[in-house]
């Protein structure tokens, strides 16, 4: 095998540039620039530099287990080209295309130089074998690269989704945004009554103009969520619910125990009187 | 045996519980709680759970028995300190504690529940016109 190895090595090093140039003629023609998303000089040093490290690693004589060290380097270039187009969004197949793309130049070239050989089917199945390799490593490249970005992105949505909002002396908001699940209430009572406890609070407005829609289910967690705030001593005020909402709810029949106001002004006007404090309008500006 | 000591401040008892509660301990505060609105003539409870960190459906169960207890003796209940963590756990049991008054720190429960004394006699004093 090794000496199939060396052959291969040798007859890219005697045309590379030739060798190359189909390559990308290959690539560009499969639409891997996705038209100017990757430039060319950027897809040109791509490939001249996988080239040649896939070069060096045959010559060590490193066989075809491409998880061994003298792959290491056509791995990082493999990686760091997989990770790119994942982000902007390539397909895993215009992904894999990059290295599959290359057997059709690369057999031609075999078969012309290596013609009157004995060991060229020899040779042409060992570089298929470890072009496929080197094609899947990239697909799973992109596949951890992708999931990577959902899970950042998924925490983010949970960062962002739940805002406590220091109102007043003692009056914090809540403005639910988006549907409420199992896992969200948890984590927004879990900063609710945190924050309870750090602003030393004595009334919640939990505004809900922007949840979509409410069943019995999100009616539950939010009557769990006002009973814990309860037990912590701060009362709770429900704001925001939409017309067809309240609709909804008399439907369900169901009955969130707890104050209600219209709009979160109402709301912070009720929590200013419970806690004995008075907005007042100065006197006329001249 | 602990004791969970029992303190009259003002016209109110001050329970205070700093220690993780067990069976035995929760039914005995009960019952010196009970016995101490009677001898003491208080006319409220507060009780400190700001140190108390486990609670099952017991002690849940426990909590809202004083206040009913109490209620029939004439006295308010009022539970202050509770950890953010606590009050989900209870609330997950179905320990609604819907019975209770709540206040953040011990400061706004004497004050509240001063409030409510003087209401409540109030009322009484109308009542006796």
């Amino acid at each position: 095998m090794p000496a199939n190895f060396e052959a291969l090595a040798s007859v890219i090093e005697q045309s590379e540039k030739d060798l190359l140039s189909r390559w990308i003629a290959a690539l560009t023609a499969a639409g891997a620039t996705r038209s100017g998303q990757t430039s060319d000089k950027e897809l040109k040093d791509a490939c001249g530099r996988f080239l040649k490290e896939l070069r060096n690693a045959l010559k060590s004589g490193a066989g075809e287990d491409i998880a061994s060290p003298p792959w290491q380097d056509v791995r990082e270039v493999l990686e760091e080209i997989s990770t790119a187009r994942a982000l902007r969004g390539y397909s895993p197949v215009e992904t894999a295309l990059f290295v599959f793309s290359l057997k059709e130049p690369l057999f031609d070239l075999l078969r012309k130089v290596l013609a009157r050989e004995e060991h060229l089917a020899d040779v042409l199945i060992a570089s298929g074998g470890v072009l496929d390799r080197l094609g899947l490593f990239t697909t799973e490249v992109y596949q951890k690269s992708r999931e990577e970005v959902i899970k950042r992105q998924q925490d983010e949505l949970l960062e962002l989704s739940t805002p406590v909002i220091q109102l007043w002396d003692k009056i914090l908001a809540l403005p639910l945004i988006g549907t409420l699940d199992s896992a969200r209430t948890q984590i927004v009572m879990e900063n609710l009554l945190q924050t309870i406890v750090d602003a030393e609070a004595e009334i919640a407005i939990i505004d809900i103009t922007g949840v979509p829609a409410v069943d019995t289910l999100v009616a539950q967690h939010l009557i769990k969520t006002v009973a814990a705030a309860r037990l912590m001593g701060a009362d709770c005020i429900i704001s925001g619910i939409r017309p067809q909402i309240a609709q909804t709810i008399v439907h369900l029949g169901l009955d969130l125990q707890v104050v209600s106001k219209a709009t979160m002004a109402d709301a912070l006007s009720l929590a200013l009187k419970k806690t004995g404090q008075r907005v007042e309008r100065l006197a006329a500006r001249g | 045996m602990d004791k969970i000591p029992i303190l009259k401040v003002g016209k109110c008892l001050l329970v205070t519980i700093q220690i993780d509660m067990h069976d035995r301990l929760a039914m005995a505060l009960q019952d010196d709680l009970t016995n101490a609105i009677v001898s003491t003539k208080s006319k409220g409870v507060l009780i400190d759970v700001s140190a108390l960190e486990i609670v099952d459906s017991f002690i849940g169960r426990m909590l809202s028995n004083i206040a009913s207890a109490s209620r029939v003796l004439d006295a308010v209940t009022i539970v202050v300190g509770m950890r953010p963590h606590v009050a989900i756990t209870l609330v997950e049991l179905g320990v609604q504690l819907s019975g209770i008054r709540t206040a953040r720190n011990v400061d706004k429960g004497l004050e509240t529940i001063n409030r409510l004394i003087e209401q409540s006699e109030s009322t009484d004093a109308d009542g006796d016109d």
